[in-house]
């Protein structure tokens, strides 16, 4: 299929001897919204790393020719130790004033911001920059790693706001990992369950029935799947 | 040129970039590394003022090898590397004493930048000024290392490329702060500056340039005082340093 942005095959990590991610096969389309959820440990931020290259794996990872990748990291805890400017931390991506305006434009923040020490940001305003920064040169695929973890609720559902605005603006293929199950129905179009082992795939309306997620959790919890509008964590 | 004149400069190039490579070294807890291998370095100290050549020559493998054992042990052990350093640098210090002349004590220990031969000191102020081009080479991207390396290799820069650069820079300059300030100080003459500025900074580019300053300023206050007491300069760059750090809580809203 050319519409292929990624290509995973008997993917194979494992750090310190652990077997970290077992035979995972997946492909990922151009313009999906691709949601990784399980529960703590089951390797998604793994599996976001190993699909960067940043951890050694074995098996196939083939990304189209020429495409660009940003990456939203789940925490900094170091950043706060640099006595960094929002402009600045543009610029360690080598982003142009311009570019730098046009993407706080898209993040719905103000000009203001850019003289702000990144450790003065509130949470909220933190998600957004890091996703700014990723927006940065680019990208046509996005990797995320818990884009709500952290966040007071405000700042969740503007992050929310944010990440389907930018989906439809932009056509961007979007990876994301996450534990809970009100970001994944809201904003993905294509699932895959993981704990270690790939469990399911597919549609997350067909694919996450309660008998497929208390699988996935392996019994760790109880879930009901909402009607409405809930901010349920697993 | 006289002897003064000769320190000063030297002092004022050495301090400036310890102070501009420490503000690298403070965000990832590095600052404080540099005490052990100054500690490290005695030894190789004391060989210099025994056969008489230049101290920072004589500390440099010595500061090498520490790294190089650190390293080894970490890996072989998992311990965490500040208990390593611990037992590596108090090795260090206890085998300088074995043939350290106890004469020539305080020059190993606190530094003697007053009696710098004019070779050494064209010598270690043309090293100053490579490591200073080569920290402001690396800096952005040594920052967005210190934040997050998955970041920074997700940008495709070569992490373990440039950790081993910046591993060089600490040990030239700490091979290069014995001779100012001496085997026991030179931590010092890598964090003070930083945390200094690191109080007053509000973005990255003061925080550099007033790293580079107050190690620049300490370096030449310190040797004036030691003109005018005969204290030693080593000490008096250290208190200088200290002082300028005070002012700098006294500044900060």
């Amino acid at each position: 299929m050319e519409n292929v942005v990624l290509r995973v095959e008997n993917l194979n990590v494992k750090l310190n001897g652990e077997e970290i991610l077992i035979n995972l096969c997946f492909d990922v389309e151009e313009g999906e919204v691709l949601a990784i959820l399980g529960p703590n440990g089951a390797g998604k931020t793994t599996l976001l790393k190993a699909l960067l290259g940043i951890l050694p794996f074995e098996g196939l990872v083939e990304w189209r020719k020429g495409i660009k990748i940003g990456y939203v990291p789940q925490r900094l805890p170091f950043i706060k130790d640099v006595p960094l400017s929002v402009k600045e931390f543009f610029h360690l991506k080598n982003a142009s004033e311009s570019e730098t305006k046009e993407i706080l434009e898209s993040i719905g923040l103000e000009e203001e911001i850019l003289r702000k020490k990144i450790g003065d940001l509130s949470s909220g305003q933190f998600q957004r920059i890091l996703i700014g920064w990723a927006l940065a040169s680019d990208p046509h695929v996005i990797l995320f790693d818990e884009p709500l973890a952290g966040i007071d609720l405000g700042g969740q559902e503007s992050v929310y706001n944010l990440l389907e605005r930018l989906k439809e603006e932009k056509n961007l293929t979007i990876l994301f990992v996450s534990h809970e199950l009100s970001i994944v129905y809201r904003l993905a179009n294509k699932v895959l369950c993981l704990n270690k082992r790939m469990l399911c795939s597919g549609v997350p309306k067909e694919k996450l029935t309660s008998e497929a997620i208390s699988n996935l959790y392996a019994g760790q919890v109880k879930f009901y799947q909402h009607k409405h509008k809930g901010e349920e964590r697993l | 040129m006289s002897q003064f004149f000769l320190s000063l400069f030297s002092g004022i190039f050495i301090g400036g970039a310890a102070g501009f490579l420490g503000s690298l070294m403070l965000p990832k807890r590095m600052a404080l590394v540099a005490g052990p291998l100054g500690h490290l370095a005695l030894p190789g100290i004391a060989l210099a003022l025994i056969y008489g050549f230049d101290i920072s020559l004589g500390a440099f493998p010595f500061v090498i090898l520490g790294i190089i054992l650190i390293w080894l042990f970490e890996r072989k052990t998992k311990l965490p590397t500040e208990a390593l350093t611990a037992v590596v640098f108090a090795t260090g210090v206890a085998i300088a004493f074995f043939f350290l002349p106890i004469e020539q004590a305080e020059a190993a220990l606190v530094g003697d930048i007053s009696s710098i031969q004019l070779n050494d000191a064209i010598f270690s102020i043309i090293l100053c000024i490579i490591i200073f081009f080569v920290v402001k080479k690396i800096y952005s991207k040594m920052t967005l290392i210190n934040i997050s390396e998955d970041l920074a290799k997700s940008q495709k820069i070569n992490v373990e490329k440039y950790n081993l650069v910046y591993l060089l820079l600490i040990a030239l300059i700490v091979a290069l702060g014995v001779k100012v300030v001496g085997g026991l100080l030179t931590a010092a003459i890598v964090a003070i500056p930083a945390v200094t500025s690191r109080n007053l900074a509000k973005t990255i580019a003061q925080y550099k340039f007033l790293a580079l300053s107050f190690g620049i300023l300490s370096s030449a206050f310190g040797i004036f005082l030691s003109q005018l007491t005969s204290l030693p300069a080593g000490s008096l760059i250290i208190v200088s340093s200290a002082f300028l750090f005070l002012i700098s809580i006294i500044l900060k809203r």
